[in-house]
């Protein structure tokens, strides 16, 4: 232990972006010396090193270049300048089943990947059986690959790179494959590897995974590398690049699809929205007349701070214009996930609370003790309705936020838990039943 | 990664755009496993799903040793005796030669997926193309055994060796070839269709359906170009398969009049020998630029592939 498994020194690469692709030799000659083309640095400088037994994740986002990094480490790319040195075996999973041969038989391609790997035959042969068991293929070992599922592909392609015994294993974000129990199957043996000490490096877009397998992560982002830390920080200086960068999506949110209900919404998804404009003042209708003219998310703690931390306060504040007299006016707030699950619904009216609002500018607040939330971009939703449930104005989203967890727990809900000890006398030890009295007192 | 090192000191490897020919000729020792494997597969998937399989590998050449056959010998009645063990002494180093160099062009390019995600040292690649050529050698030896038996046509028995020492020149010319072509294809993929055209060029310049000694040597004499005709590195090889193979330096014509003819060039063995040796020497060097020329252009494959 404490020996370097992965040293990456000053690893740069550089790709050439051509404007245009010259293959053919005419082609070569008639753009002799003027083919167009801009550098593009996937990477600059990249030094880091990954201790043995340790796992480490990278994260980045998109174009970060921790594909292209963990390419040069499997030694797929040739960095343009540094160097990686890598003790011992090392397996990259890049693509599962890559070096797969479509016209030979299930056993043949164990083979054949395994040597590709770095393995003898006699290697090959001692966890043949393993690797059949692993991939749960059964009699299908003899057929041709071609004719495999996409899912038996893929365990075949885990099972020999998990077997081929390597002291360094490399995971591009492969392990979203197959069923849930295969899935669950695969990372039970990614926790078996470090175990037995074996090194990890992987790359993944989800901070829970790397939250919860690893021991360290990098966080690179534009090529470089912005730093080295465990993976509470790992992935809070990740998120803040993110927010930095103006991208409020976060690591592994897919896009979230365009709410274009209602008209005048806009397209994109500022974090606070103006809504205003000369078309609202014309349509002075009094069918509408309590609109919604800004919302800002508010964060108590620290205004300057772009995030949230689990259990820290949130005060929404919408401003409104009322056009004319209105009673029992309703605001009501949702707070939705990123698949716009909504988390939390309520109203001034479930509050209790009846609202006549004067002719006039005017604004609400909506405070949230205590958020009780994890790792995530929220969209908070406004709605503004008048007696009999009359809607005036809608806003979706109203305004995002992002809360980012230091710690490593991992979820949904940031649930405040206190752990203790049962004190020994109360362990009954013949049946090691425990006597259920008043754990409240326990602590 | 072509590590099976001990538990105590593990092997380190180094990425890195700069690595000594000598590191990546370990490298590819290391591999051999890999090029076995390979090997068999590309012959495996070569011939899987068809019907006749592996003969398809003997009825090309048969088919064009039986062309030749009747355009030299029925046709133009060149009169050679045992023409056929003639022709297809020649045509077996020729086919290795051509079938390597051709295959292994496109082999980078073909195998995309793999060089793009799996780190393996990529000249296997193309010194696979060359081992495959070399079973099929294997295979066309074994028909050429049969037609020597059937036609009994004994070899020179003892400059068997020489053959063995031609194989090997050619087997080193044809992967320097091999390994050069295949990495330039990436960049140009012209290289491929060129590779074609001059090949076919290249067997004419090669004394396998005319015999040297016979049709040329004496206008090549006459004009001094012999040093021009022999810069061919094919050549020695070839004559070296027709010296031992054929036997016959000297003899009577099959067509009337029967004069005693030369159709092999009356040189000692040692004068093969030291041809095959010095091209066996030349090739060894061109391997070496060809791997330093490989480790060069590799490093881009991934992203122009």
């Amino acid at each position: 232990m404490g020996n370097v498994a992965v040293d990456v020194q000053d690893v740069s690469k550089r790709f050439r972006l051509y404007h245009e692709r010259y293959n053919s030799l005419k082609e070569r000659l008639i753009h002799a010396g003027r083919t167009p083309y801009e550098d593009l640095w996937a990477l600059r400088d990249v030094s880091f090193d990954v201790k043995e037994g340790e796992t480490v994740g990278i994260l980045g986002r998109n174009g970060s270049g921790k594909s292209t990094a963990l390419k040069c480490i499997c030694g797929v790319l040739q960095p343009t300048s540094g160097q990686v040195v890598v003790r011992g075996k090392l397996a990259g999973l890049l693509e599962l089943g890559a070096g797969f041969q479509q016209e030979l038989s299930g056993r043949e391609n164990i083979y054949l990947n395994g040597s590709m790997l770095g393995m003898s035959k006699k290697d090959v042969d001692r966890v043949f059986d393993d690797v059949v068991e692993f991939a749960e293929l059964g009699q299908f070992i003899d057929n041709q690959v071609k004719f495999y599922s996409s899912g038996m592909y893929v365990r075949l392609g885990f099972a020999v790179a998990v077997n081929v015994d390597p002291d360094v294993l490399v995971v591009d974000e492969v392990l979203a494959v197959g069923d849930e129990r295969f899935q669950r199957k695969c990372m039970d043996r990614i926790k078996t590897f470090q175990k037995e000490g074996r090194t990890i490096l992987f790359v993944s877009h989800s901070p829970d995974m790397v939250r919860s397998i690893c021991d360290r992560a990098v966080v690179l982002s534009d090529g470089n590398l912005i730093g080295v830390g465990t993976p509470g920080e790992a992935v809070r200086l990740f998120r803040e690049r993110l927010l930095e960068a103006g991208d409020v999506l976060a690591l592994g949110i897919e896009t979230p699809e365009v709410h274009d209900e209602g008209p005048g919404m806009p397209a994109e998804l500022p974090t606070s929205i103006k809504v205003e404009g000369p078309q609202r003042d014309e349509h002075q209708d009094t069918t509408r007349p309590v609109r919604f003219t800004e919302i800002i998310p508010y964060f108590a703690a620290n205004q300057d701070r772009r995030y949230l931390l689990p259990g820290e306060t949130l005060i929404v504040r919408a401003a409104y214009q009322v056009t004319a007299p209105a009673q029992g006016v309703v605001f009501s707030i949702e707070v939705r996930d990123n698949s716009s699950s909504v988390l939390f619904m309520t109203d001034t009216e479930i509050l209790g609370l009846g609202l006549d609002l004067p002719v006039g500018p005017g604004a609400i607040d909506f405070h949230f003790e205590s958020l009780p939330l994890f790792d995530g971009a929220y969209d908070v939703v406004l709605g503004v309705a008048g007696k009999g449930g009359m809607l005036f104005d809608w806003q979706e989203p109203a305004c995002r936020f992002e809360v980012m967890n230091p710690t490593r727990a991992v979820g949904v809900v940031a649930m405040p838990v206190r752990v203790a000890l049962v004190p020994r006398e109360w362990v009954d030890e013949s049946t090691t039943a425990v006597g259920w009295a008043n754990p409240a007192e326990a602590g | 990664m072509a590590e099976s090192g001990g538990d105590l000191s593990k092997a380190t490897r180094v990425v890195s755009a700069h690595i000594s020919v000598w590191k990546r000729m370990a490298e590819i020792w290391r591999s051999r496993e890999l090029l076995i494997y390979l090997v068999r597969t590309e012959i495996k998937v070569k011939y899987k799903n068809s019907f006749l399989g592996l003969v398809w590998s003997m009825i090309s050449p048969a088919m064009t040793l039986l062309i030749f056959f009747l355009v030299f010998q029925v046709i133009l009645k060149n009169g050679m005796p045992n023409f056929v063990i003639f022709l297809f002494s020649g045509l077996l180093i020729w086919n290795f030669f051509q079938t390597g160099v051709q295959t292994a062009t496109g082999v980078v390019v073909n195998n995309s997926g793999l060089v793009k995600k799996v780190s393996f040292p990529r000249e296997i690649l193309a010194l696979a193309s060359i081992g495959s050529a070399g079973v099929f050698f294997f295979f066309q030896s074994c028909v050429m055994v049969i037609f020597m038996i059937v036609l009994s046509s004994a070899p020179d028995w003892p400059l068997i060796p020489l053959l063995f020492l031609a194989l090997a020149a050619v087997a080193v010319l044809a992967s320097a070839l091999a390994v050069f072509l295949s990495a330039v294809n990436v960049y140009m993929r012209d290289t491929q269709h060129l590779v074609e055209v001059l090949l076919t060029a290249w067997f004419w310049a090669c004394p396998i359906v005319y015999s040297y000694q016979r049709t040329i040597s004496k206008q090549l004499h006459y004009h001094h170009l012999v040093w021009l005709y022999f810069l061919n590195p094919v050549t020695p090889p070839v004559m070296t398969f027709q010296r031992v193979l054929y036997n016959i330096p000297i003899g009577r014509l099959t067509t009337p009049g029967h004069q005693l003819t030369a159709f092999l060039p009356p040189w000692p063995w040692t004068t093969y020998a030291v041809a095959d040796l010095i091209i066996l020497g030349i090739s060894a060097v061109l391997f070496v630029g060809a791997l330093m020329v490989f480790g060069r252009l590799e490093g881009n494959f991934a992203e122009e592939l």
